[in-house]
């Protein structure tokens, strides 16, 4: 036994013993893994569930759904029960209709008589099944199509524009010698400290005075000039050769061709930093977007999601499916790109 | 660290070249009438007008709008009122009693968003500096468990604030443990405390990966050689920690405490979603204050809005020179 058991806990290096820290370490590891994917896993496998099955206590790990079976006579299949009777017996019936605490059944094998069963005596027949009209009905019949290309029209456009932008500052910032280019720097890192919780009062105002109220440039606008995205282009590009540029100079190119043919292609892994930021700093916005929207047209996934979940009869099926579809483009981004991700937090220590 | 996104790249670029070759002609004519300089100020122009139009206008809007009162957003219709707006947040019968002060939400949002800073920061920084000294040893999987604590930091706060709703709900998941356990279900979020201690433990789940990530950077720089000579010398682990860890993850730390403040002060999206405030004002933090006053509440009163927001400012631009200050120091050393 204590062989087994010296077997089992055997480690390399440290002389093959487990020191307490060891378990420490995997005790806090293991326990961080359920407790961090746990929440978000238990999350995708309610989402599959029926209304009727969300409400139960205790919840079941995976969703099942009701067994239907098709019945002669019936148009629709019916739901399968199966049913106690009173002399212990069980049999599988299906349900016709319910009347009051009674529900008129019949044996699929027999569809001519028809049985009266006490709703007490029956438990439903339920397999292991998704529930996929969560899923559907939302984006079919309510607006979430809508809030869904939405979201991702600003997250698209406000990327791209982030990009254009911020790079044509940095380029400046990092490859021209003028006057007031240190201000311009000090302006930026001034703004670095200015957080949209402190100015949504007068942002909103400038946004009302434009017309982008109710628009998703609007949402777009305010967002898109990171001070964060011209400081990484920047130190960025400033490891570029002066060389390059001055030998493309000697060949006539004009300076925009400089940045656009040489220091952009250069500095893609910059921009494919900043870009996946982008993406997951747009996708996820929630304050502004609830401020400037307040048209059911105009709302992004985040806001549309709280609108609905903020009801009094909160509809939840529908709800935690959407919220699945909302995590579904940072899931992604987490699973091919997230090395991009943390390089960029743990060298530069933007978020 | 290089890596090209094929096909959708391309094609999202294809207008984006065509664009850019259209632009060539004028901005070569400019360059020769301009010349360099002019070039500058054309490659910094959009950044600079959007900063302008929505940061500085709107930096400068903010005190204007904290001097006048009224309901309406257009300044016409607003009257100027000096500094009423910060008198009627300031005034209270007895500082230490939210309830005595004329505006007594901003006080409870002020207190609450205190005492939420105070624990949500120390058990931040105390979760995410074990998170990195067990993710620097040397174990198996490292970089998936790396991975497995950044997780939550890139969801939604939307979908965070969702994800335990609904475990923390009547029927939740939460419940099923306690009620296995043996112990009575309870229905977290219409409890004050439960529920303030939710919106602490969600929000720490949720960023403690991101502090974790720069703490760990901060191990990995922490020269190997160090740790071998106190080997050598037969250091005891409990003193390596104290005299070689501790002291040069020093600023790593403390950058992380300051923003953990500041991010902290501006906790909003997920407790939004979470608790809506509730029950009663028992989550109510300062942004959320700014944001009812401001837009949703009935009574609407952008002026005071503005000058709540304009007193938080105060304290993150005060955490911000900190921050700054505290980096710049790291960097100095990083260049010794």
């Amino acid at each position: 036994m204590s062989r087994a058991l010296a077997f089992l806990t055997r480690r390399r290096g440290h002389g093959g013993r487990w020191h307490w820290t060891d378990v420490v370490t995997w005790v806090w590891l293991l326990g961080g893994t359920v407790l961090m994917f746990g929440p978000a896993l238990w999350l995708v496998a309610s989402s599959f569930k029926g209304p009727a099955q969300l409400a139960e206590f205790p919840p079941t790990l995976l969703p099942y759904a009701q067994i239907a079976v098709p019945v002669a006579g019936h148009d629709a299949p019916l739901p399968l029960y199966e049913v106690t009777g009173p002399d212990g017996t069980t049999r599988q019936l299906a349900e016709i209709r319910r009347i009051g605490t009674n529900a008129q059944m019949v044996d699929p094998a027999e569809p001519g008589t028809r049985l009266d069963v006490d709703i007490a005596a029956r438990r439903p027949v339920r397999e292991v099944g998704l529930a996929l009209d969560n899923y559907v009905r939302p984006l079919v019949a309510n607006d979430f199509l809508r809030f869904l290309w939405n979201s991702v029209f600003v997250t698209v456009t406000a990327t791209l524009i982030t990009l254009l932008t911020n790079s044509m500052a940095a380029f400046a910032l990092s490859k021209y010698r003028f006057r007031g280019r240190d201000a311009v720097m000090l302006l930026i890192v001034a703004t670095l400290m200015v957080p949209l919780s402190v100015i949504l009062v007068p942002l909103y105002s400038v946004v009302n005075a434009t017309g982008l109220v109710d628009t998703l440039w609007g949402v777009i606008l305010p967002t898109v000039a990171t001070p964060t995205g011209v400081f990484l282009l920047r130190q960025y590009m400033l490891t570029i050769p002066d060389e390059l540029l001055e030998a493309a100079r000697m060949d006539h190119a004009s300076e925009w061709q400089i940045y656009w043919r040489i220091v952009l292609p250069l500095a893609a892994p910059a921009l494919a930093v900043l870009a996946i930021f982008s993406v997951v700093w747009r996708w996820n916005d929630f304050l502004w977007p609830l401020i400037v929207l307040s048209r059911r047209e105009t709302y992004t996934l985040q806001v549309g999601l709280n609108t609905y979940a903020g009801e009094l009869n909160v509809q939840w099926h529908y709800i935690l499916a959407m919220t699945v579809v909302t995590m579904i483009p940072v899931v992604l981004v987490f699973v091919f790109l997230q090395r991009f991700i943390t390089t960029g937090i743990a060298g530069a220590g933007i978020k | 660290m290089a890596a090209r996104l094929p096909g959708l790249g391309a094609v999202v670029a294809a207008p984006l070249v065509l664009l850019a070759r259209a632009v060539d002609p004028p901005l070569r004519w400019w360059q020769r009438v301009a010349g360099q300089g002019g070039m500058a100020a054309v490659f910094l122009l959009p950044n600079l007008a959007i900063f302008g139009v929505f940061v500085l206008v709107p930096l400068a809007l903010n005190l204007v709008y904290s001097t006048t009162a009224g309901t309406g957003i257009l300044l016409g219709g607003r009257s100027f009122v000096g500094a009423a707006q910060y008198a009627r947040l300031l005034e209270c019968g007895d500082y230490l009693d939210a309830l005595t002060c004329r505006e007594d939400m901003f006080w409870t949002a002020t207190a609450n968003t205190f005492v939420f800073v105070v624990f949500q920061v120390t058990t931040m920084v105390a979760v995410a500096t074990i998170t990195a000294l067990i993710l620097n040893r040397e174990i198996r999987g490292r970089g998936f468990f790396r991975a497995v604590f950044f997780f939550p930091v890139l969801l939604s706060p939307v979908v965070v604030g969702l994800i335990w709703r609904w475990i923390l709900q009547r029927q939740g998941l939460l419940n099923l443990i306690m009620v296995s356990l043996g112990l009575d279900p309870e229905v977290w979020l219409n409890d004050r405390t439960y529920a303030f201690a939710a919106t602490i433990g969600v929000s720490v789940w949720a960023h403690m990966g991101f502090y974790t990530l720069i703490l760990l950077a901060g191990l990995q720089a922490i020269p190997k050689d160090l740790y071998e000579a106190a080997e050598m010398d037969g250091t005891p682990p409990a003193r390596v920690f104290r005299r070689i860890t501790l002291p040069l993850l020093g600023p790593n730390l403390a950058v992380v405490l300051v923003l953990a403040l500041i991010r902290g002060v501006q906790i909003f999206d997920e407790v939004y979603v979470l608790t809506g405030g509730g029950p009663g004002t028992s989550t109510l933090y300062l942004t959320q204050y700014i944001y009812e006053v401001g837009f949703a509440s009935v009574l609407r009163n952008p002026g005071l809005a503005a000058a709540a927001s304009i007193l938080m400012g105060l304290v993150l631009v005060v955490l911000t020179l900190c921050q700054l200050r505290l980096s710049r120091r790291g960097a100095a050393r990083d260049a010794k």
